[in-house]
């Protein structure tokens, strides 16, 4: 036995590289309450200090500085420190704290343009390389790209594509560096591509030998790097700071190689609670130096920050960068994976204030102790700054060693990996159906041409059968179109780093979305359920509905419509499954809109349920907002009917309520929201983010956001700081559905 | 035959009527005209959506999970819910028979032999005393006290679980001293657990307005802090239970 694992129960994990058999082997289960839980100690709350004047001058300037020149790898930049004397943990992705690099991997205009909309220029010779010498992703996807898919793109019915920036979504399992050390899992990688030395090799041996040796180098750089912070990371972790240090530096090399969308971290706090636990015993840690590495770790994790363009922030609004930390779940063996350390990296919240980052994500099951239910209720209420995902859904399906990747998606750590696939806005692929193929806001025709619906009123069956033509059109092209996005990511902007912190062989699936769920749903009910006629133009393209008497809505926990919701899923994922994929990933479906919600909306004209041109959608799973009539838990019930086998990747619903109509004091209000987070995951809801505030407070925060630096709120699968997001995503936010009775 | 019952509304999350989650019924009609009203639309015997008893306990099964989970239940509230006891009473059986807790919310006002045997399958009652002082009561209520008080003899003999509600507002029923007189009062009834304050509010003023109504209360203010504490202090004594929602 390796020294550093001292005092560890044995088991397979020490011979194969796993994780999970090493945690299972060594948890500490914790049914305690939260009681022992410290403040922070005073070097954390002097950097905090210190942080927290930077990032009041970030919100001020927009970002604090940019990186122009070298274009960032594991080992670009050397050690960064912000407070030497009181930094922990240490590491920065770049040179300065806050400052931001940049990946041009990914695509040489978006960071161009980043760097403009900021003020900065990008140094001459750098867009050189990166248009003559050196091909990017976003160059390689528009190579491939057919008419059909750049008009798909252009008329707004596929968005959020990952064409020109990091596609992310990648979880690396991080804790291997902090337990294995580097050097053994470089013995590994190696090991792994002398096994692909094949009698004959094909593209894809080829292919993954090119990998495995991109993944080699980079967990060689990333040992280099953690040299230059002084740190020999070659070996195992040997104690609490090493587990911690180690296991942040694997993030760190991740975040200086790859900007994608969301860069999660996984699930790594009952990982940690094995190696406090053992110097708890031994006498070598006390509480509060634990919380320290845990709250220093957590602020580290509060400064990451990529190189965003303003149409990118229009998307994923505020900033995100979806640093996931999964907590709690049940174990399969019956057992919590509750530990001390999932209430102490809860406890970042008091300790270091609300936050939206790192995105702390609770996996509920209704077998979770009591105390620690009602723990997490609590920080809800006082930090709107949690969301829950259904353990007891997700286990079934990825076991009990999974992470999130972004908001919802799980992907079993180190096993697995998705090629995100943003999403189809469905809404429109309706209007198409009405419109025989036509876009309802240009005229232009971008499904292939097929005769329109000519009658006055809208029929059901009519409707219907050529929603599924569309959808057939639609499903082709759209996974048509992540083939060659991923295709070319892969080749182009692989990542090294985390794919070095998985296994030979992963399971990838290929994550497609939808959005306008409740559009659709309300659209279909009211042509079902009451008269829907439609108002055209002179060009005969039907622009607007009137809808005579009145349908159920979804949201009311309503079978007829609920119903069809449900089904619009289930056809949608059908037909994807049956087109081929790249590398045969695995077709799956979200149903989440970040914030795009309003983009989408914007761009997609009137619908039949009485939504107007340009008007948001509701996001995510949301029913439209207003009208869920019959009170949050029938909302809540209609969206848990919405089946996970046929969206995998994931069905976020974001929860409004004001702290009165939750109960009449503490006490109650923690009794009734762990009643109804049991009774959502019991009626096997997906996921839901929590918020618990006045709409008075939100109101006051968008005419004086200097009196709420923190103020946190959650959004579809993330939380945001209110106040970074612009004028027109707060007022969706404070119109969207309150529960207030 | 089939009970058909008359509904004002539904309300899935009721965090406010009874202890934990409660499926919250709106029954319509009622016989009180109470002036600090927050759901006169209820009061109309005529009105509201019809439901048969079927109809209705297949909506509320549909929220079981979250009553289990919560320690919660069904609440019939309205509106005067004893208005249609026979309708009530073959839901209450059903509830009971489905393992749901039942509360009822009510003025005291009808003490019938339909609403006796519904209270043998309601596991909690909500009793709202408007006023102490006879007089006042008639002024806010429209109605005269008496059969209230005879209705809290009764769940005392019956030994029903009950929670007073007293609605505090100033001006109308801040009048100390007959709220000392219904603290006394309340000493003798071992089974009641709680004395809900609830501050006077104006939110249900618009209601009045669409429904052609002279709200009087549109000058009177909500109550203070301090004015809660005070009644909340006097109706403590002899330790019980009391809370308020200011």
């Amino acid at each position: 036995m390796k020294q550093e694992w001292h005092g560890f129960d044995p088991g397979s994990w020490m011979i194969d590289i796993n994780v999970r058999s090493f945690i299972q082997h060594n948890y500490t289960p914790y049914e305690g309450d939260a009681s022992f839980l410290v403040g922070p100690t005073d070097r954390t709350m002097k950097l905090w200090e210190k942080v927290q004047e930077l990032m009041i001058e970030e919100n001020k300037k927009g970002i604090i500085d940019a990186e122009t020149q070298k274009p960032s790898t594991i080992t670009t930049f050397g050690p960064g420190y912000l407070d030497k004397d009181n930094e922990v943990i240490v590491g920065f992705q770049t040179d300065k704290p806050l400052k931001r690099g940049i990946m041009p991997n990914g695509g040489i205009r978006v960071v161009k343009k980043a760097l403009d909309s900021y003020g900065y220029t990008l140094d001459k010779t750098t867009e050189e390389i990166y248009t003559q010498n050196r091909k990017t992703h976003n160059d390689g996807v528009f190579d491939a790209y057919t008419d059909a898919m750049r008009k798909a793109r252009h008329s707004g019915i596929i968005t959020g594509l990952p064409d020109a920036y990091g596609r992310g979504r990648i979880i690396g399992d991080y804790r291997r560096v902090a337990l294995y050390g580097v050097d053994f899992l470089l013995d590994q990688k190696m090991h792994e591509k002398k096994q692909l030395e094949n009698p004959t090799l094909d593209a894809p041996d080829i292919r993954q030998r090119e990998e495995l040796s991109e993944q080699i180098k980079a967990l060689k750089q990333l040992k280099e790097m953690a040299a230059s912070y002084g740190y020999d990371i070659g070996k195992p972790a040997k104690n609490s700071f090493e587990a911690t240090q180690w296991t942040y530096f694997a993030y760190l090399g991740a975040i200086k190689e790859q900007d994608g969308a969301a860069m999660s971290l996984g699930r790594v706090s009952t990982f940690l609670d094995i190696y406090y636990e053992r110097d708890l015993k031994n006498g070598l840690i006390t509480e509060e130096e634990i919380q320290e590495l845990i709250d220093q770790f957590v602020m580290k994790l509060r400064m990451v920050r990529f190189l965003r363009t303003p149409e990118y922030n229009d998307l994923f609004s505020g900033d995100p960068t979806w640093v996931t930390e999964a907590i709690g779940g049940m174990g399969l063996d019956g057992r919590t994976l509750v530990t001390k350390s999932s209430y102490r990296i809860l406890h970042t919240l008091y300790n270091l204030g609300p936050a939206p980052e790192p995105n702390l994500t609770v996996l509920w099951s209704v077998f979770l102790p009591k105390h620690f239910k009602d723990f997490c209720a609590k920080v809800s209420i006082d930090t709107s700054s949690i969301q829950y995902e259904s353990d007891d859904i997700m286990r079934d399906v990825w076991g009990d060693d999974y992470g999130i990747a972004c908001c919802v998606s799980a992907m079993r750590l180190g096993k697995q990996m998705q090629f995100f696939g943003a999403r189809a806005n469905l809404a429109k692929a309706l209007l198409y159906a009405i419109n025989g193929g036509k876009d309802e806001m240009s005229g232009e025709q971008i499904a292939p041409m097929f005769a329109p619906i000519m009658g006055e009123y809208l029929d059901y069956d009519e409707v219907i059968s050529k929603f599924d033509q569309i959808l057939d059109w639609l499903s082709e092209l759209y996974i048509n179109t992540l083939n060659v996005i991923h295709f070319m990511h892969d080749k182009y902007n692989y990542e090294s780093l985390q794919m070095a912190l998985h296994d030979a062989d992963i399971l990838r699936t290929q994550a497609c979305g939808i959005a306008g769920l409740s559009v659709v749903a309300d659209s279909l009910s009211a042509i079902k359920y009451a008269k829907v006629k439609v108002i055209r133009d002179q060009d005969g393209l039907a622009v607007d509905y009137e809808i005579e008497g009145d349908y159920p809505a979804y949201g009311n926990n309503d079978e007829r419509v609920d119903q069809i919701a449900v089904e619009i899923i289930e056809r949608f994922m059908n037909k994807l499954r049956k087109v081929k994929t790249y590398r045969n990933a695995k077709q799956t479906l979200s149903v989440l809109t970040i914030t795009s919600n309003v983009v989408y909306g914007k761009k997609t004209g009137s619908t039949p349920d009485g939504r107007k041109k340009g008007e948001p959608f509701a996001p995510g799973a949301n029913p439209m907002h207003g009208r869920d009539k019959k009170g949050a838990v029938a909302s809540m019930s209609s969206v848990a009917k919405l089946p996970y086998r046929h969206s995998e990747d994931g069905i976020s619903y974001t929860f409004s309520i004001v702290p009165k109509a939750l109960g009449k004091n503490e006490e109650d209000r923690v009794n009734n929201l762990v009643g109804m987070l049991d009774g959502y995951c019991h009626n096997r809801g997906h996921h839901i983010n929590v918020n618990v505030f006045d709409r008075e407070t939100l109101m006051d925060a968008m005419e004086h956001p200097e009196k709420y630096p923190q103020l946190t709120i959650r959004v579809s699968g993330y939380a945001v700081n209110f106040v970074k997001l612009n004028r027109e995503q707060q007022l969706d936010v404070i119109h969207r559905t309150f529960h207030e009775r | 035959m089939k009970k058909i019952g008359r509904i004002h509304s539904l309300e899935s999350l009721g965090t406010l009527d009874g202890p934990g989650i409660r499926f919250v019924v709106f029954m319509q009609g009622c016989p009180l005209r109470c002036q600090f009203c927050h759901n006169p639309d209820t009061w109309d015997v005529s009105k509201g959506m019809e439901y048969t008893s079927d109809s209705l306990m297949e909506e509320i099964l549909k929220y079981k999970s979250y009553m289990d989970y919560s320690n919660g239940g069904v609440t019939f509230t309205g509106g005067e819910p004893f208005l249609q006891a026979d309708f009530l009473l073959e839901l209450g059986k059903r509830c009971k028979e489905n393992g749901i807790s039942v509360a009822l919310d009510t003025s005291g006002f009808i003490l019938n032999d339909s609403v006796k045997e519904l209270l043998e399958y309601t596991d909690l009652v909500l009793l709202d005393i408007k006023n102490f002082d006879p007089l006042v009561y008639k002024t806010v209520t429209g109605v005269s006290l008496s059969p209230t008080l005879k209705f809290l003899d009764y769940l005392k003999e019956k030994d029903i679980s009950t929670w007073v509600r007293y609605v505090v507002v100033p001006e109308l029923t801040d009048n100390l001293d007959s709220v000392r007189k219904l603290s006394n009062h309340l000493d003798a009834y071992p089974n009641v657990k709680k004395i809900e304050l609830l501050g006077f509010h104006k939110m249900g003023e618009y209601k009045w307005k669409e429904l052609g109504m002279e709200y009087k209360l549109g000058d009177t203010s909500e109550p203070s802090k301090e004015l809660m504490e005070e009644v909340k202090g006097i109706l403590e004594a002899n330790g019980k239970v009391v809370t308020s929602n200011v």
